[in-house]
């Protein structure tokens, strides 16, 4: 049994393995390939061809695009992302210093949301149809469909502008003192908490109440337990799978919304870096970046996808 | 492209019941407008008063707009200027307004792109079977595994941010979603007899995907293609926040929250109007899907 679930999960990332591959020829051919040339973009109109010729090569754009790719694919695998075309820094050590800071964002938001959310939705599926329940579904429809930076706008306003309790931009990160650093990450991980916080208790909610519906249930209500005990003996217990995947899917869902509340509490991490760079054009970083995040989002996808299949016995024999 | 994941769940489960919403859809316009309960009837009018606003706003606001006030930065609502006033001290409805026609016709175009395109490609993947279907469906997964925003950025990068550039990113982006689920509905009308019927009768292809197939998808793909329009809106807003959609002067409510950014710590009006106008139209959109008469049955999305 354990046996087979082993070879599901290494197929799962045999196959996330394919698609990573497939996706950086996908990035390689926009970013490198279908612009065209880039040395004629660089030099205008009026080049002579031996200038031409010059940079070609010197961009290394005088092999094929196939080469190209073999090399840029495996200098990414190595280490060696290449230089920035606007800062002439090695990529790598650009992404290197902002990498620690978006990691800590996401975990300390991924920390506040998911207990919160799996909370708030297994109550709200516990007491579905009741005012608590109306509250937080409507309030968790209301934030997934309007924009990221509308909660961000709000949440400035309600605890910075009216309350005075936060400042309003973060300025930095600050590890000084445990204040210092409360202050610096309090906005951005408020702003990403709402946003989580709505999708993942929408799903959870979901998963339970699916459960609820199946006749084994039927089963413990006649037998006379409470509503409590059914829900968290009974329906949870059957729906960790579901909520495994609903986690993990969120989480990737966090790759998105960390692009605007990075930039717009001015906060040092990937995705802000990321978003410098698309607006300078600066190619080698935008590949290596967008590499990067779809490589996470991979990652994320699969083990939702590896969190399915252990937790139901059922996907195995598909 | 993670986005797509949720509107999947509600139109497919919407998929059995495709023939009754036709039967009503046919019967009298003003049956159908009677069941609609209060919240659609306030998503409509809501919906209605950006389209008008879209199609008469510019010629009713051109003088306020684009002319510099002499009134303060950064002003409150007020009766003067509904919305405050934007970092020049211009009046934010004019530009909200402005901007109207702008939002909504990218994202609408794109959408239709997406919708269009992906139903195109569903039907032909349905009536084509095997190794087409085959083929068009790993290319769209393929497609899923590039996060939404990462491939709008990578697309930016490469192509610049021109309205064509805009619009084709956002059509490739919500494609998968919806050739998706018009391929599942599709599947299950290839199925049936009378499509059986017509192979044996010797029809075309192209005949069975648009005169078998296509009339009986129709009712649901437009509902997700309302659901889809939701979500290019938020791309192309979020895209425009970035400074990375829409160029300026032109401006869509995107980029009046961008450049009013800097009334974000003294909560400014500028700001905060552009980003409800979003959400208000975002929000009318989904109840008003949510409460058509022939949905009231689904769970609430």
């Amino acid at each position: 049994m354990n046996l087979l679930i082993l070879r599901l999960i290494l197929q799962r990332v045999a196959l996330a393995g394919l698609s990573l591959l497939v996706v950086s020829a996908l990035v390689f051919a926009i970013t490198a390939v279908l612009p065209g040339d880039a040395a004629q973009a660089q030099l205008g109109q009026e080049a002579t061809p031996e200038t031409l010729a010059a940079l070609r090569q010197q961009l290394g754009l005088d092999v094929p695009a196939a080469v190209r790719y073999w090399r840029w694919l495996s200098g990414l695998l190595t280490g060696h992302a290449g230089d920035s075309a606007v800062t002439h820094m090695p990529v790598a050590a650009m992404f290197a210093s902002r990498l620690p800071n978006s990691l800590l964002l996401a975990a300390i938001t991924a920390a506040v949301a998911v207990p919160l959310a799996l909370v708030l939705g297994v109550a709200a599926a516990m007491w579905r149809g009741s005012v608590f329940d109306r509250i937080v579904s409507a309030g968790a429809v209301a934030v997934v469909s309007v924009p990221e930076f509308l909660v961000a706008t709000l949440a400035v306003l309600i605890f910075a502008v009216e309350l005075h309790w936060l400042p309003a931009l973060s300025s930095g990160v600050n590890f000084d003192s445990p204040a210092k650093m409360l202050r610096s990450f309090a906005m951005p991980v408020l702003t990403l908490c709402c946003v989580m916080v709505a999708q993942m208790l929408r799903m959870t909610r979901a998963a339970v109440i699916d459960q609820l519906k199946a006749p084994y249930i039927e089963m413990v209500l006649l037998k006379g337990a409470t509503p409590m005990r059914t829900v968290l003996a009974h329906a949870l217990p059957n729906a960790v799978g579901p909520i495994a995947n609903a986690v993990a899917m969120t989480l990737s869902y966090l790759l998105g919304g960390v692009i605007i509340v990075e930039t717009i509490f001015n906060y040092p991490g990937v995705a802000s870096l990321m978003v410098d760079a698309v607006a300078q054009r600066d190619m080698p970083l935008v590949q290596t970046g967008a590499m990067m995040f779809c490589a996470a989002y991979l990652l994320l996808v699969t083990l939702a996808d590896v969190c399915s299949i252990v937790a139901n016995p059922r996907l195995r024999y598909r | 492209m993670n986005d797509s994941a949720l509107p999947t769940a509600t139109a497919t489960a919407a998929a059995p019941s495709a023939t009754a919403p036709r039967r009503a859809a046919r019967g009298a316009v003003r049956r159908a407008f009677h069941r609609v309960n209060r919240v659609g009837l306030a998503s409509l009018a809501v919906l209605l008063f950006w389209l008008l606003a879209a199609l008469l706003g510019p010629s009713l606001m051109s003088n306020g707009g684009s002319s510099l006030g002499d009134d303060a930065v950064f002003a409150p609502v007020s009766a003067a200027h509904w919305f405050g006033t934007d970092y020049l001290g211009r009046d934010v409805l004019a530009r909200v307004v402005q901007g109207t026609r702008l939002t909504i016709g990218v994202a609408l175009a794109a959408t239709l792109l997406a919708s269009g395109c992906g139903t195109l490609l569903a039907l032909l993947a349905a009536a084509s079977g095997r190794w087409i279907d085959a083929v068009l469906s790993r290319a769209v997964d393929t497609l899923t595994s590039v996060p939404g925003k990462m491939f709008a950025l990578i697309m930016v990068a490469a192509f610049g941010s021109s309205l064509p550039t805009l619009i084709l990113t956002a059509g490739i982006i919500y494609l998968p979603g919806a050739y998706r689920i018009a391929r599942s509905l599709a599947v299950n009308i290839d199925a049936m007899d009378y499509v059986t019927v017509a192979r044996a009768r010797g029809e075309g292809r192209l005949y069975i995907m648009l005169h078998e197939i296509l009339p009986n998808i129709v009712g649901p793909m437009l509902a997700d293609l309302g659901l889809r329009f939701v979500y290019v809106v938020l791309l192309l807003a979020s895209l425009s926040f970035l400074g990375l959609g829409v160029q300026p002067p032109a401006a869509d409510w995107g980029s009046l929250v961008r450049e009013n950014i800097g009334a974000l710590p003294v909560g400014g009006a500028a700001i905060i109007m552009p980003a409800l106008s979003i959400a208000s139209l975002t929000i009318a959109v989904n109840l008003l899907i949510d409460n058509l008469p022939w949905r009231s049955g689904h769970e609430a999305h």
